[in-house]
């Protein structure tokens, strides 16, 4: 355990700090265990589910964290992209391609819709990027983020007029079956998730971290002015950020779009603030915590959806908001964020 | 550049001067709906013009807004701190006025100066009261919302004050059941208010002409409320948070209690406007109460200009008044006119947005700007002149 370190008051802040934090995960850890043994086949049932919307949220909370870790803005419009995103599938495949069915065409269209749907999304957020925040980069805080959250207005007009003022229903083209492991069903679109999501997350680790528009972009998190000096074009590395959280969140609003066959003009804001709270939870800025962060709030939101001992579906936003409290309040850098001290 | 100070004299005189223009505007909107409607020589011409654009109705809601308004620009407009859930503390402060001025709790029967017969089950308590248990509740839980999240810094505020928006109505939301206690009808809701006393009669839901009188009167506490903060050791404290927080905590400003302080207060409006709300509407409907309503209200802080009184009381008017009639009624008249089917209320979420939008990359200080305000939104503009300084 790490020694406490700072003035009487502050030592004695971060105790009480950790006494809550430790208290609370032992409470999770025992509603989780209780479940457990109450039920284990739903609890394996319902984790499996929770898994599969924590991958969905994964991908549009990369979005968050990326745009984050560069220009330090809450992009509150990115739900509202995923949002975009999920109507543009729909359109695609059932109204361009006339694809409703499970079929060698339709798995075709589903493939190119996921190209389309991610030069989608790149497109729209680099042009969000373009007209609206680059303006303001250096202007004080509130002045972006009022600006994104008009922005989230704005497309939440977009998919208002685009998708109708009610909830729509379309038909799905993957394949729909069950595989069973022991007594647990596993739903193919399960598996497609896990198949498509998990190379897409890959690849983004790869981009990130491997090559040299990566390196550009870790640079310009850090310093924008030295990265500058370097020859880096920040501008256009700002933008590449956007365009490949916008492109994570329209495949993400592919792949929820494909799996619930509803889509609704205010779906983003909801799924936005989930992903939001996950990549807080994992520590904004850092990429595999808003993974690992956005599986996490996918399982737990799962579970208490979905299990006897809990509050129930009719809490579930409540309980995903009292995790983004409560992780802010004990621990504002999440589970895998580094501890920055602010420096004036 | 120094200033001189402002000398007493001049702050007197400069609250004469809004109070009189105040009772003006006020004594003509009253005159207008109390008596020009009600006027039988009245051209029907002009009767239905003003039933059509600008309802009796429709202005005592803006003007409901404008309270809330006012009370948020004291978070964001005077501390500088960001409050995306404000439409909480209207939830709270309209579950008040359910709770103790109807017939919600059927099963006890408290009456203190209330408005309805003695024997009437449930709690009465007096309007005058309520509105203030109402704000003293709300700034209540605008200091346990703020307490533990005011150390954060801006961004994340935003998001917890916004979380606590998506929680407090969900609590009334799923309150049929609240661990098994039914603490706001849930979806039904608590329909019926008690009456307003006003000594001489008890106003009903349908006394516009009366109630526009209480609901200036609560604008004008208000608005005194405010521009007295301002000018006094808090409200200086507040503008200097706002502009510079390390600064300001520097020269001995405390902030956490300054930061309270201002949810505190700005809460307190929102009490008083959920209580003037569930007047206003007989009753308190927990699905009314949605986050669009807490960017509906920061679109008006920042259209008016933030921090300034009377650019939010100007904005408030005007989008409140678009969102609810305006937009409808222009709908109507373009529609007839022009035997076109366009659905103009549907345009509102356009509206806001573009008005968030523009008015940050145009004109950050609002319409009727306030001249403090203005040389700090602009800060990024004097990059030139202080090229040592680091962009934050």
């Amino acid at each position: 355990m790490q020694k406490f370190k700072g003035t009487p008051g502050q030592i004695r802040r971060q105790r009480v700090e950790r006494i809550g934090a430790i208290s609370i995960s032992l409470v999770l850890a025992a509603w989780i265990l209780v479940n457990l043994l109450e039920s284990p086949q739903q609890f394996a049932q319902v984790a499996i589910l929770g898994l599969r919307n924590g991958l969905l949220y994964a991908l549009i909370a990369l979005g968050y964290t990326l745009v984050y870790g560069i220009i330090e803005l809450i992009n509150f419009a990115h739900g509202d992209l995923f949002m975009l995103s999920a109507v543009f599938s729909s359109y695609f495949i059932t109204v361009w391609f006339k694809q409703d069915e499970s079929n060698p065409a339709g798995w075709l269209t589903f493939i190119s819709c996921l190209f389309a749907v991610m030069a989608f999304g790149a497109v729209i957020n680099v042009l969000i990027e373009r007209l609206a925040y680059r303006r303001l980069r250096n202007a004080p805080k509130l002045a972006p983020l009022i600006t994104a959250v008009g922005m989230s207005f704005l497309l939440n007009f977009i998919g208002l007029k685009w998708n109708g003022s009610t909830p729509r229903q379309w038909p799905t083209v993957i394949p729909n079956g069950d595989i069973y492991i022991g007594e647990v069903r596993i739903n193919m679109i399960t598996i497609l998730l896990f198949v498509v999501g998990i190379p897409l997350l890959l690849a983004l680790n790869y981009v990130v971290a491997k090559t040299k528009s990566g390196k550009a972009m870790r640079a310009t998190a850090q310093d924008k002015d030295a990265a500058a000096l370097m020859g880096i074009n920040v501008n256009k590395t700002i933008a590449f950020t956007f365009a490949i959280g916008g492109a994570m969140a329209g495949a993400a609003g592919l792949l929820y779009q494909q799996s619930i066959g509803t889509t609704n003009y205010n779906l983003g804001f909801q799924l936005g603030l989930i992903a939001f709270t996950s990549a807080v939870l994992g520590g904004i800025g850092n990429l595999w915590g808003a993974v690992v962060g956005a599986l996490l709030i996918g399982l737990i939101q799962g579970l208490n959806d979905g299990l006897p001992i809990a509050f129930g579906q009719q809490w579930s936003q409540s309980v995903v908001f009292a995790i983004l409290i409560i992780i802010l309040v004990f621990k504002p850098a999440g589970l895998l964020g580094k501890v920055t001290t602010e420096k004036v | 550049m120094t200033k001189a100070p402002v000398k007493p004299q001049n702050v007197a005189r400069s609250n004469r001067k809004w109070i009189i223009g105040y009772s003006i505007a006020g004594a003509f909107l009253y005159f207008v709906y109390q008596f020009l409607l009600n006027w039988e020589g009245l051209p029907l011409g002009i009767y239905d013009a003003i039933y059509r654009w600008m309802p009796p109705a429709a202005v005592n809601e803006s003007l409901v807004y404008v309270i809330m308004a006012l009370g948020l620009n004291i978070v964001v407009g005077y501390a500088g701190l960001l409050d995306l859930g404000y439409v909480a503390f209207w939830a709270i402060g309209g579950y008040c006025a359910g709770w103790f001025m109807s017939e919600f709790f059927y099963f006890l029967k408290v009456h203190f100066f209330g408005s309805v017969p003695a024997e009437a089950p449930g709690i009465h308590i007096n309007f005058w009261l309520v509105l203030i248990i109402g704000g003293f509740v709300c700034a209540a839980f605008g200091v346990l919302i703020g307490a533990p999240t005011l150390r954060l810094k801006s961004d994340y505020l935003a998001l917890v004050t916004l979380g606590f928006g998506e929680i407090i109505p969900q609590v009334f939301f799923n309150g049929e059941n609240f661990f098994g206690f039914n603490i706001s009808n849930g979806t039904k809701g608590i329909v019926g208010v008690d009456p307003i006393p006003v000594g001489v009669k008890n106003l009903g839901p349908f006394d516009f002409g009366w109630k526009l009188l209480i609901f200036l009167l609560l604008t004008a506490v208000m608005v005194f409320i405010s521009l007295r903060l301002r000018r006094g050791r808090l409200g200086r404290a507040w503008l200097a948070i706002r502009e510079d927080e390390l600064a300001a905590s520097m020269m001995g400003v405390p902030l956490m209690r300054t930061k309270l302080l201002s949810y505190a207060v700005g809460a307190f409006a929102g009490g008083l406007g959920g209580v003037a709300f569930a007047t206003h509407v007989n009753g308190v409907y927990a699905e009314r109460f949605n986050f669009a309503i807490s960017i509906f209200l920061l679109a008006m802080v920042v259209l008016g200009g933030m921090g300034n009184v009377w650019g939010v009381i100007l904005g408030a008017f005007v989008l409140s008044w678009v969102n609810g009639n305006g937009l409808s009624a222009f709908g109507a008249f373009y529609n007839e006119r022009f035997g076109t089917q366009v659905d103009f209320a549907s345009f509102t979420f356009l509206l806001f947005g573009l008005v968030l939008i523009l008015m940050m990359l145009f004109r950050r200080e609002g319409l009727l700007p306030e001249s403090r305000l203005k040389l700090v939104l602009h800060e990024d503009d004097l990059e030139e002149a202080t090229s040592g300084k680091k962009a934050k």
